[in-house]
């Protein structure tokens, strides 16, 4: 008991504003932070990604206000071509960095994985704290590049070298891109530290009675998500801390000799490989794939099952499957460098895991479609947008297909039909995973629920519209249509225009939706219905304290678990669910068994 | 609600679907020899792809439809055959479809890069930087002179860096700023990048090959039909990206001639 006390009041609140609210060390405080994080980041993104729409559709309409922002950039509100290849870098790097990768895996996880698996907060709640905080600074040293000399850096979020090792090589290409690779190296500790309190809290502050099987999906998938991260981020960290040397110190880790840039002989660079950086960033990226949808996989499975009102077809599956994509995440990399100039037999040897790695994916999106069969599906915000997320997940991992083999990527490659794919797959499934989480778990998080009629308006306007963005971009990519374009200057791009159109005023509706969520979100904050500690009538541990936790999560008590974390379909005292802490006796539904 | 949301699951399916099946979003006429192979795998992993889109859509619509309106306390069934009959069907449906994939994709890309240039093969060089391709030709000696980046002068349109007062392979190199090549002649396409990474994308000729800089690489294709096609930089190279673009021109051998020899005139 003394034990049990000593705890306590090691965890008892901190007494001061700052302490309880900006430099906790309370993970769920921190898991907003994150979520906050994102969200700013998400409304900076979107916001960039309507300048570049508008400018490649209207390019001589002056965006009010734009010539104030950026004199340099886009005088008179005129967005220049290079402008434009810097919004493209910043919403690249802002939405897959700090959206994709903070809100479902750092934002959600640090709010729900303690209390999913019965523990009081993250093994080390200080490198917890410091991740968040280590992860603004790059945020802020990332925005900090709009503010300086030329501005941004403009060679996207994938920053190839030698464009991005040379600072005479473009505007934004100086104090822009130094910025950009600090940003992302200091990201990266922030990840690395996050994804080493994710794994040890998981291994090692399991309540009694949770084990490793017992844990609900999301608590995998951000567990999973965390293995990956750990090994994806300390490659991108040294690559960058390469990249900031070649072009701060001198050395030429990516900058071949004899480049002539702008009529001048680069001479203080020599025998550097521009595909080293290619190698090193996608042994990254592509995992970073995984790291943005597995963990939103992970929720809209802990979603569906609650909105189904039964288990997956089989728990177990679901898990190896993610286990699958995420092992296999490290054998694909190279099916981004298939035309790079890389040995052409290479291309081969990626192409077969990266088709296999479908095998994985489809199980999953069959278990999610077979477990509906038969199933009691409430149709609910978060609900739909889980569903959404099948969807989108189909849509956008079938076109994988194509790109996955290189005789076609000959012809898709570097086309719109890459960025219908991955934002169909990555972006918006990820997003719709986000969006799931927040209409399940804000009223956990926030004590409010939000309002379920603007959170269908929202689903319909955003799945409606994120279709009419996306699948235009696969149709344009059939016909050869290049991305990362800031004009279409080429004849046989003139007649696509119309297209083009469609598809930025979608992107416009489709943006002017989000602000229902917007609404819903602070609005319900504030004045929303006052939460119950289980609206959902769900299983797993974070239902069965308070909206919102207290500070410590179970209120000083230790939880004990009795049961596989989805028992729904049943019955039993507290109608066709048993949550996983309580001592009732019930036939136990174990993958699909028990069920006819 | 259930129903809407299957009713339009079905309608963005069929809208998604219809401008597939409507043939208008294909490539552009092939004019290659080797771009069938591509064509044909497109095709192949087109219908595979959207059956598989059609199908999951559909399926996960009429579930919807099926199942979001049941009566609380309505006992909940399996999918016939459970997860292990769904494991099963994903592992040898999709294990056979991407190992037919995989086999006969091989096949096309082999077809491109693991055959060798015949050896009277016509080469060119290109040479990429921003934001321009120039096109190098070897004169009547056979042979391209060295490049001297240091002696690159755009304004004295030296663009591939040539010594031509002291180096006499250099002197009858023909540098152009449009690719000429004969119909039905294949091509040995030498490229070389003075700056960054860039790319070379004919749309027609199904051929998109980056550039390294520091390294040199070799495609080779054979045009089979006249006409004037763009060829595009689809690699991110910067401000101008958008703008770099040259024209390739398929000629029949005669004319060919008369536009190499009218090139070398004008050196």
């Amino acid at each position: 008991m003394a034990e049990v006390s000593a705890h306590a009041a090691h965890h008892a609140p901190p007494p001061g504003f700052i302490r309880k609210n900006v430099f906790s060390v309370d993970h769920k405080v921190i898991g907003k932070q994150y979520y906050g994080l994102g969200l700013l980041a998400v409304i900076m993104g979107m916001v960039l990604s309507w300048l570049m729409r508008i400018h490649l559709v209207w390019p001589n309409v002056a965006i009010p206000g734009l010539g104030a922002l950026s004199p340099n950039g886009a005088p008179g509100g005129l967005i220049t071509p290079e402008y434009y290849l810097q919004l493209m870098t910043m919403h690249g790097t802002l939405m897959v960095f700090f959206v994709l990768t903070n809100v479902p895996f750092a934002g959600f996880g640090n709010f729900f994985l303690p209390i999913q698996i019965g523990a009081e907060d993250m093994a080390f709640p200080r490198f917890n704290m410091m991740s968040f905080w280590v992860t603004f600074v790059g945020f802020c040293v990332l925005v900090a590049a709009f503010f300086v000399g030329d501005g941004p850096p403009l060679s996207g979020w994938t920053a190839y070298a030698p464009l991005s090792a040379l600072p005479g090589a473009g505007p934004g290409q100086v104090m822009g891109q130094t910025l950009w690779a600090c940003s992302i190296a200091i990201f990266c500790i922030g990840q690395l530290l996050g994804s080493l309190n994710f794994i040890t809290t998981t291994l090692d502050l399991r309540a009694k009675g949770m084990t490793l099987m017992r844990m609900p999906i999301s608590t995998w998938a951000w567990f999973i998500t965390s293995c990956i991260g750990l090994l994806a981020f300390a490659v991108l960290l040294p690559a960058c801390v390469l990249l900031i040397l070649d072009r701060v110190a001198g050395t030429s880790f990516f900058v071949p000799s004899n480049l002539v840039v702008s009529d001048q002989l680069i001479t203080q660079h020599s025998g550097g490989s521009p595909l080293l950086w290619q190698h090193l960033f996608w042994f990254f990226g592509h995992p970073e794939v995984y790291i943005a949808i597995l963990p939103a996989a992970g929720i809209v499975s802990h979603i569906l099952i609650t909105s189904y009102r039964r288990s997956l077809l089989s728990h177990k599956v679901v898990i190896y499957c993610m286990m699958a994509i995420g092992f296999l995440s490290y054998m694909v990399w190279g099916h981004h460098m298939f035309i790079s100039g890389m040995n052409p037999f290479s291309a081969l040897v990626f192409s077969f895991p990266t088709l296999v790695i479908t095998i994985p994916a489809t199980i999953l999106t069959l278990i999610w479609i077979g477990s509906l069969y038969g199933s009691n599906l409430q149709i609910t915000s978060a609900s739909l947008f889980a569903l959404g997320f099948i969807s989108m997940f189909v849509t956008g991992g079938i076109s994988g297909f194509f790109l996955a083999q290189p005789s076609i990527d000959v012809y898709l490659h570097g086309t719109y039909f890459v960025v219908g794919h991955f934002h169909m797959v990555m972006g918006v499934a990820a997003i719709f995973g986000m969006f799931a989480g927040t209409y399940f778990w804000a009223p956990k998080m926030f004590g409010r629920m939000m309002n379920e009629t603007l959170g269908k308006i929202h689903f319909w306007g955003t799945f409606v519209g994120t279709y009419c963005i996306f699948m235009p971009f696969h149709y344009l990519g059939l016909v050869g249509n290049v991305r990362r374009y800031s004009a279409f200057v080429d004849d046989y791009l003139a007649p696509l225009m119309p297209v083009h159109k469609f598809i930025t005023i979608a992107a416009l509706f489709t943006g002017a939706v989000q602000l229902i969520f917007l609404y819903n979100l602070i609005y319900s904050r504030f004045k929303g219905e006052a939460a119950p500690d289980n609206p959902w009538k769900a299983t797993s541990l974070e239902w069965t304290v308070t909206s919102p936790p207290p500070w410590n999560n179970f209120g000083g008590k230790h939880p004990v678990v009795y049961h596989d974390p989805y028992q729904y379909g049943i019955e039993s005292s507290s109608g066709d669910f048993v949550m996983q802490d309580s001592p009732e006796r019930i036939q136990t539904v174990r993958d699909d068994k028990k069920l006819p | 609600m259930g129903k809407i949301v299957a009713v339009t699951l079905v309608l963005i399916t069929i809208a998604s679907a219809v401008p597939i099946l409507a043939h208008k979003w294909v490539p552009p006429d092939d004019i290659s020899t080797h771009g069938y192979l591509i064509d044909e795998q497109m095709s192949d992993t087109m219908v595979e792809a959207g059956i598989c889109f059609v199908a999951a859509q559909m399926i996960l619509a009429a579930f919807i439809w099926m199942f979001s309106n049941r009566k609380p306390g309505d006992k909940i069934r399996n999918f016939p055959g459970g997860a292990m009959g769904l494991v099963i069907g994903a592992f040898v449906l999709v294990g056979l479809e991407v190992l037919a994939l995989g086999f006969f994709g091989s096949k096309a890309w082999a077809a491109i890069y693991f055959t060798p240039p015949s050896a009277d093969a016509l080469p060119v060089q290109v040479q990429a930087g921003q934001f321009a391709f120039y096109f190098r030709y070897q004169g009547p000696d056979g042979k391209f002179g060295p490049i001297h980046p240091d002696k690159i002068n755009e304004s004295t349109q030296n663009f591939y860096g040539l010594d031509m007062d002291d180096d006499p392979a250099s002197k009858d190199d023909i540098v152009t700023a449009e690719m000429g090549i004969p119909v039905n002649k294949e091509v040995r396409l030498l490229m070389h990048s003075k700056d960054l990474g860039h790319s070379f994308y004919v749309r027609e000729l199904r051929i998109q090959q980056d550039f390294v800089p520091g390294l040199d690489l070799q495609m080779h294709f054979t045009a089979t039909k006249v006409g004037r096609y763009e060829i595009v930089c689809t690699q991110l190279c910067g401000l101008g990206h958008y703008n770099m673009k040259a024209y390739l021109n398929v000629m029949s051998q005669p004319d060919y001639d008369a536009w190499i020899k009218q090139q070398a005139s004008m050196q």
